[in-house]
């Protein structure tokens, strides 16, 4: 940073240390808000890593856990029809982070015009970098909006379940019988299931499982819900991730009409606070790097 | 990005950056469709009973790698003063504890889920009008029906004495 105030000549003469202790020199050399942001980026990832432990000690207590590639497998528009087997799994989120990335490397292109005092450069940056931010945040309205509205996932109802063991259902999803053959009715322990919802009521399907003795009262065993905790995370852990989202794109649009107003230009410090909320934006991105991690690859 | 580089270097260092990203998800979204058996040719991948810990492994640092690069490259932490990074990236090493020991803790409570909710159903009983405590005696919890609840570990009774 060539704008930083070299502070090394209070060393030298004896008077040196009494000036820093009056507050002249900077601590790590680095500006009082800069080094605020970082103290204040270290918290927050330790409440993001709260979260996804908690995320992790849930699913290790759990004997079957939704599998991300069942869950998150459709597109919009229907456009996953144009996939073998109908299914896109962890396509839309790839293209999510992919955008989440893109605005990242725009953020540090708009830092670097800012090092080079360049007003108009930082200004179209932050603006791409605002528009990345918020196509990121639509992609994940569409994700919510299919899962609550179409798949009805809540935060207490988890329609995604595992089967434990091998077995075979009795009748399709619509509650039809099925005749003598049992092709296409099997289940092995591992598949994926989710429980559909007709007219306002669950339809969990009727099924055998392969070892187990029928219920004494004759009724059929049905398939059951998945952990309850995976849709309260899941929500909760990437709605808070998208309000960081939402809250740097306010800063960002700050920022830029700040910028664009020509306000930093008149401290002539290199946009020192394009690199702030730059430095905050790349942190949504890293979080976003870990719960990628652990919701869709893992 | 270093210090040393020219305005030139450093925009094409970006745009760099911008491809290795990008290209390590892909590699990673690969391997996670793969070893779940989506992708044609490596099915076999799915239910060999390895691969889960194996390509867990490899995501798990390639998303290290992502944030190191992250933090390094683009946050600059790279050009800062080694007080300043040595302050933000040390009490991230707590989180190795945290980790090693919620997990531990979230196996345990899986692998004792049917004697929790065995517990859970235990009718509630009336309080003893003395404190077995006091007594120095021994509570026992007793299964319903035969049914199993000791393991062996001392589950399903404990000394009040120790």
């Amino acid at each position: 940073m060539s704008t930083l105030i070299d502070n090394s000549h209070q060393t030298v003469d004896h008077s040196g240390e009494k000036a820093t202790w009056d507050g002249a020199g900077k601590p790590f050399r680095v500006g009082y808000g800069k080094l605020m942001m970082w103290y204040f980026l270290v918290s927050d990832a330790f409440t993001f890593a709260g979260f996804l432990i908690a995320y992790g000690a849930l699913r290790f207590s759990m004997p079957a856990w939704p599998v991300p590639d069942f869950v998150f497998r459709t597109l919009p528009f229907g456009l996953q029809e144009y996939f073998p087997g109908d299914i896109a799994p962890l396509i839309f989120v790839t293209i999510m982070s992919f955008v989440l990335i893109v605005s990242s490397v725009t953020m540090v292109r708009a830092v670097q015009e800012g090092e080079r005092e360049n007003k108009s450069g930082v200004v179209k940056w932050m603006l791409l970098t605002v528009l990345g931010g918020a196509t990121f945040l639509g992609c994940q309205a569409w994700e919510w909006s299919n899962l609550i509205g179409h798949e009805h996932m809540s935060l207490t109802t988890n329609p995604f379940g595992t089967h434990l063991s091998d077995g075979y259902y009795l009748e399709d999803a619509d509650g039809v019988a099925y005749g003598s053959t049992e092709e296409g009715q099997r289940f092995e322990a591992g598949d994926s299931y989710i429980i559909h919802k007709h007219d306002g009521e669950w339809q969990p399907r009727a099924l055998v499982n392969e070892g187990q003795r029928p219920a004494a009262n004759g009724a059929p065993m049905r398939e059951s819900f998945g952990p309850k905790a995976f849709g309260a995370l899941f929500f909760f852990i990437t709605g808070f991730h998208g309000f960081h989202v939402f809250s740097g794109l306010v800063i960002l649009t700050i920022i830029a009409l700040n910028s664009a107003s020509g306000q930093y230009a008149a401290r002539r410090n290199g946009y020192e606070m394009v690199e702030k909320v730059g430095l905050y934006w790349h942190f949504v991105d890293l979080v976003w790097v870990f719960v990628f991690l652990v919701f869709y690859l893992l | 990005m270093a210090g040393h580089m020219t305005y030139e270097e450093s925009k094409r260092f970006v745009f760099r950056g911008l491809g290795l990203l990008a290209a390590i998800t892909l590699v990673e979204v690969f391997f996670s469709l793969a070893s779940k058996g989506f992708i044609p040719g490596l099915r076999w991948m799915d239910g060999v009973s390895w691969i889960p810990y194996l390509v867990g492994a490899l995501l798990i640092g390639f998303s290290l790698y992502k944030a190191h690069f992250i933090v390094f490259d683009f946050m600059h932490m790279r050009s800062e003063v080694q007080g300043l990074s040595l302050t933000v990236l040390m009490p991230m090493l707590l989180l190795v504890w945290a980790v090693i020991a919620f997990f531990q803790e979230g196996n345990f409570w899986g692998e004792r889920r049917a004697v929790v909710q065995r517990f859970n159903e235990l009718p509630a009983q009336a309080a003893p009008t003395v404190s077995p405590l006091e007594q120095g005696s021994t509570i026992e919890i007793k299964p319903a029906d035969g049914e199993l609840l000791d393991d062996g570990e001392g589950v399903g009774s404990y000394d009040v004495d120790q």
